[in-house]
C-alpha cells in the first residue's frame, strides 16, 4: 500500500478522487493548498506526490520545486490545460509524469504504479562502467566513491539503458519501458529526466559520457 | 457610350479641350477672315470705281455729241487699256481683257444711271467689272446719260492675295491655340487626375483589406467632398470590422473559458463514476441502469469538452505541432490497434512510410476519419496509405451510401450533422473539424467525397517533412 499525498484546492475533485484512489489500494491524505501539503509532506513524507499544478497562493510548480529539493520522492501532477506551457513548466520543475484533467483515476493509478516501481527486469549483479557503479540488488548508484539518489524513475530509465551498452532506445520505447505508457506518450518526459538523469552522474552533464544523444533516434547508454 | 469615344478619362478630357478648340478657332477663322476680306474688297472696289468715275468724267466734256470713232478711242484711251467704249452700234477698239464683260452688266449700266460693278472669277484670278454711263449736262442744266456705256476690267489679284494672307494668318494662329489647348488639357486632366487616382488606389487598398487606407482631401470641390465621403466610409467599416473581431475573440475566449471551468467538474464526476461502476453488482436493476448512463454521459461529457478546448486551441492560435519521424504505417497500424479497430479495417499500405509528424496529431486525424467511416458508412471500411517523394496520402473509404451532395461543403463544419434527424451521435460533432485543423497545422490538406462505388471517400495528404517541402516532379508510388 502506497501512502499518497494529494495536494488539490477543488473540496470535491479532491475527495472524489480520494474516494476512487482508495479503491486501487491506495492510502490517500490530502491538503487543500501548497503550503499546507508541504506541511504534510514534510511532517511524514508519502510515497508519492499528486500534484494540481492550478493552486492558490503557492502554485503547482513552486511545490514540485521544494519537494524535488528536498528528497527523491517521485511526483505526478495534474494539469487542467495539457498545454505546453504546463506541461514544460512541471517537468522543469521536477515532476516525473503528468496527467490531464479530467482524469480517469485508473489512467492515474496506472501512471502511480509505474513511477513507484523502481526495478526493471535485470540480472542481479554490480555493473562498473568507469567511476560509475550500479548495484541492481541494493538499487544503488555510485559515482566514484559518492552515492547518488535517484527517483524511481531516473533508476529505472538509467537500468534500462545501461542494460545493453551501446543499444539505441527510441524514445517511445523508453516511454513504454520506464514510463507505461501507451504508444502515444509525450517524448518531453525522457528527454526531461535523461537531463535530470546527466546532471547526477555525469561528470560535464553538456558533455555525456554515460547517457549519450543519438540524435533523431534516441539515447543509448556508452559506450564508455 | 460609342465604341469609337475613349474610355480613360484622361483621353476623353484630351478629346473634349480638342474638340472645342477646333470649332471654336474655326468659328473665329472664318468670321475674321469673312469680314475683314469682305470689307477689303469692297473697299478696293469703291476705289476702282471712283478712279473710273473720275477717268470718264476728266474726258466727258472733250466728247462731241453723238461721237465718233475717235472719240470712243479717246475715252477708251484715258481709261485704260482694259476698256470698251460702246455707243449704239459703234465699239471703240477692244481691250485684252474686255471679253469678259457679260451681257448682265451692260443691261445694268444701259438701264441705270450709276456705276455698276461686278465681280467675276476667269482663269482662278479674280476681275472687277466697271460698268459707267458717261452723263451729259443738258442746255437746261439737266443731267442725263449720253448713250455712251464704259466698260473696263480690272485686276482683283492682288486684293485677293491680301485675303488668303489673312486666312493662313488666321490658321496659323488657330493651329498655335490649338497646341496650347492641348497643353493646358494635359495640366488640367492631371490636376484633376491625380486627386481621382490617389481615391482609387486608397479604394483599391481598402478592398483588399487594409483598413487604414486613407486620401488626404484636397481643396473644397466635389472631389475633396468624395475623399471625404470615402474616409468616412472606411472609418465606419473600420469601427464595424474591430467590434466584430472584439466580438468573436469574446466568443472564443468565452468558449475556452467555459469549457475550462468544466474541467474540475468533469474531474469530480469521472473519478466518482468510476467508484460507482465498480460497485454496480450490489444494486437494483433500476439504481445500476441510472449509474450505468451517468457514467456514459459523463464520458460523453469529457470528450466533447477536449473537443471544444482542442478547437480553442485551435481559435486561439496556440497549437504546436511536435515533429518527429514516424513510420506512418505504423503510427496508423497503432491508431487501429489502440481503438481495437484492427479486425473492422482493412488496412491497404507499403512496409513503411518515413514521415515528419506530430505523432498525436496524427493519432487524432486517423481515429477521427475511421471512427467517421465505421459510424456512418457500411463495412468494409478501407484504411489506404499511398505515398510518393514529397507527399503521403491517406485514404479512408467505406462502403456506404456515401456523402449527399449538398453535405460534402460542410462535412468539416463545426456541430454539423449530416442527418438532423440522428443528433445524438456519439461524437463532439467537432471530430472534423478538429481533423482539417490537424491537417493544415501539417501543412496538409484534409478532403471529403465519393469514392467510384459511391462510398463516402476521405483523403488525408500530408507532407513527408511539412515546412520543407520543394515544389518538384513526384514519383514512387502512386493512388
Amino acid at each position: 500500500m502506497t501512502e499518497i499525498l494529494l495536494i488539490e484546492d477543488d473540496p470535491l475533485l479532491q475527495r472524489g478522487l480520494q474516494l476512487a484512489l482508495s479503491r486501487h489500494g491506495h492510502e490517500v491524505r490530502t491538503a487543500d493548498t501548497g503550503e499546507e501539503g508541504l506541511r504534510r509532506f514534510r511532517a511524514r513524507t508519502p510515497g508519492i506526490v499528486v500534484l494540481d499544478l492550478m493552486l492558490p497562493g503557492m502554485d503547482g510548480f513552486q511545490v514540485c520545486r521544494r519537494i524535488r529539493a528536498e528528497g527523491e520522492v517521485p511526483v505526478i501532477m495534474l494539469t487542467a490545460r495539457g498545454d505546453d506551457f504546463d506541461v514544460i513548466g512541471g517537468l522543469e520543475a521536477g515532476a516525473d509524469d503528468y496527467v490531464v484533467k479530467p482524469a480517469q483515476p485508473t489512467v492515474l493509478d496506472a501512471r502511480i504504479r509505474a513511477v513507484l516501481r523502481r526495478t526493471v527486469d535485470v540480472p542481479n549483479e554490480v555493473r562498473v562502467h568507469r567511476d560509475l557503479r550500479i548495484d541492481t540488488v541494493s538499487l544503488t548508484v555510485t559515482v566514484g566513491e559518492a552515492p547518488v539518489t535517484l527517483t524511481p524513475t531516473e533508476m529505472r530509465l538509467l537500468l534500462t539503458l545501461s542494460r545493453s551498452p551501446g543499444r539505441v532506445y527510441g524514445r517511445q520505447r523508453l516511454l513504454e519501458e520506464v514510463w507505461e505508457h501507451d504508444y502515444l506518450g509525450d517524448s518531453r518526459l525522457v528527454d526531461n529526466c535523461v537531463q535530470r538523469l546527466r546532471a547526477k552522474i555525469e561528470d560535464d552533464p553538456a558533455v555525456p559520457v554515460y547517457v549519450q544523444t543519438v540524435r533523431g533516434f534516441g539515447y543509448r547508454f556508452g559506450p564508455v | 457610350m460609342g465604341r469609337w469615344w475613349p474610355r480613360g478619362l484622361r483621353p476623353r478630357l484630351l478629346a473634349g479641350f480638342a474638340l472645342v478648340t477646333v470649332l471654336g478657332s474655326l468659328a473665329a477663322t472664318w468670321a475674321i477672315t469673312e469680314s475683314a476680306g469682305e470689307a477689303l474688297v469692297a473697299s478696293n472696289q469703291r476705289r476702282i470705281s471712283e478712279t473710273v468715275s473720275g477717268q470718264i468724267g476728266a474726258v466727258t466734256h472733250e466728247v462731241s455729241h453723238p461721237p465718233d470713232q475717235a472719240a470712243l478711242d479717246r475715252v477708251r484711251d484715258s481709261v485704260g487699256p482694259d476698256t470698251l467704249v460702246v455707243f449704239e452700234d459703234l465699239r471703240s477698239v477692244d481691250g485684252a481683257r474686255a471679253d469678259l464683260i457679260t451681257d448682265e452688266l451692260r443691261e445694268a449700266v444701259r438701264e441705270g444711271d450709276r456705276v455698276v460693278t461686278q465681280r467675276v472669277v476667269d482663269v482662278d484670278r479674280p476681275w472687277l467689272l466697271v460698268g459707267a454711263p458717261v452723263m451729259i449736262t443738258d442746255p437746261d442744266g439737266e443731267r442725263a446719260p449720253s448713250g455712251i456705256e464704259v466698260y473696263t476690267v480690272r485686276d482683283l489679284s492682288a486684293v485677293q492675295e491680301e485675303v488668303d494672307a489673312l486666312v493662313r494668318a488666321a490658321a496659323a494662329a488657330g493651329a498655335a491655340v490649338l497646341v496650347l489647348a492641348a497643353l493646358l488639357a494635359l495640366v488640367t486632366a492631371r490636376g484633376v487626375l491625380r486627386p481621382v487616382r490617389e481615391l482609387r488606389d486608397t479604394a483599391r487598398r481598402l478592398a483588399a483589406g487594409d483598413l487604414d487606407a486613407r486620401t488626404e482631401p484636397q481643396g473644397v470641390d466635389e472631389l475633396a467632398e468624395l475623399t471625404v465621403t470615402i474616409n468616412e466610409m472606411a472609418e465606419s467599416v473600420q469601427g464595424s470590422m474591430a467590434t466584430m473581431e472584439r466580438m468573436r475573440a469574446d466568443a472564443r475566449r468565452f468558449a475556452a473559458d467555459v469549457s475550462h471551468e468544466l474541467r474540475t467538474p468533469l474531474s469530480t464526476l469521472t473519478a466518482v463514476t468510476e467508484v460507482l461502476a465498480a460497485s454496480t453488482e450490489d444494486m437494483a436493476q433500476d439504481a445500476r441502469e441510472s449509474a450505468g448512463m451517468a457514467i456514459t454521459e459523463t464520458r460523453r461529457l469529457v470528450r466533447m469538452v477536449e473537443d471544444l478546448m482542442e478547437v480553442s486551441r485551435f481559435d486561439a492560435g496556440s497549437v504546436r505541432l511536435r515533429e518527429e519521424e514516424v513510420d506512418m504505417v505504423s503510427a496508423v497500424r497503432d491508431t487501429l490497434r489502440a481503438r481495437n479497430r484492427l479486425d473492422r479495417v482493412e488496412l491497404h499500405a507499403p512496409q513503411e512510410v518515413p514521415v515528419r509528424v506530430d505523432r498525436r496529431r496524427l493519432d487524432v486525424i486517423v481515429a477521427n476519419l475511421v471512427g467517421n467511416a465505421l459510424r456512418h458508412g457500411e463495412p468494409p471500411v478501407r484504411v489506404g496509405v499511398f505515398a510518393d517523394r514529397t507527399h503521403v496520402n491517406l485514404v479512408v473509404t467505406d462502403n456506404g451510401p456515401g456523402l449527399a451532395e449538398h453535405v460534402v461543403p460542410h462535412v468539416f463544419d463545426r456541430f454539423f450533422k449530416a442527418d438532423s434527424a440522428r443528433t445524438r451521435t456519439p461524437g463532439s460533432g467537432l471530430g472534423l473539424a478538429i481533423a482539417l485543423e490537424n491537417a493544415r497545422l501539417h501543412d496538409g490538406d484534409l478532403t471529403a467525397g465519393n469514392g467510384d462505388d459511391g462510398g463516402a471517400r476521405f483523403v488525408l495528404r500530408l507532407p513527408r517533412a511539412p515546412g520543407q517541402t520543394a515544389p518538384g516532379r513526384e514519383r514512387g508510388i502512386q493512388e
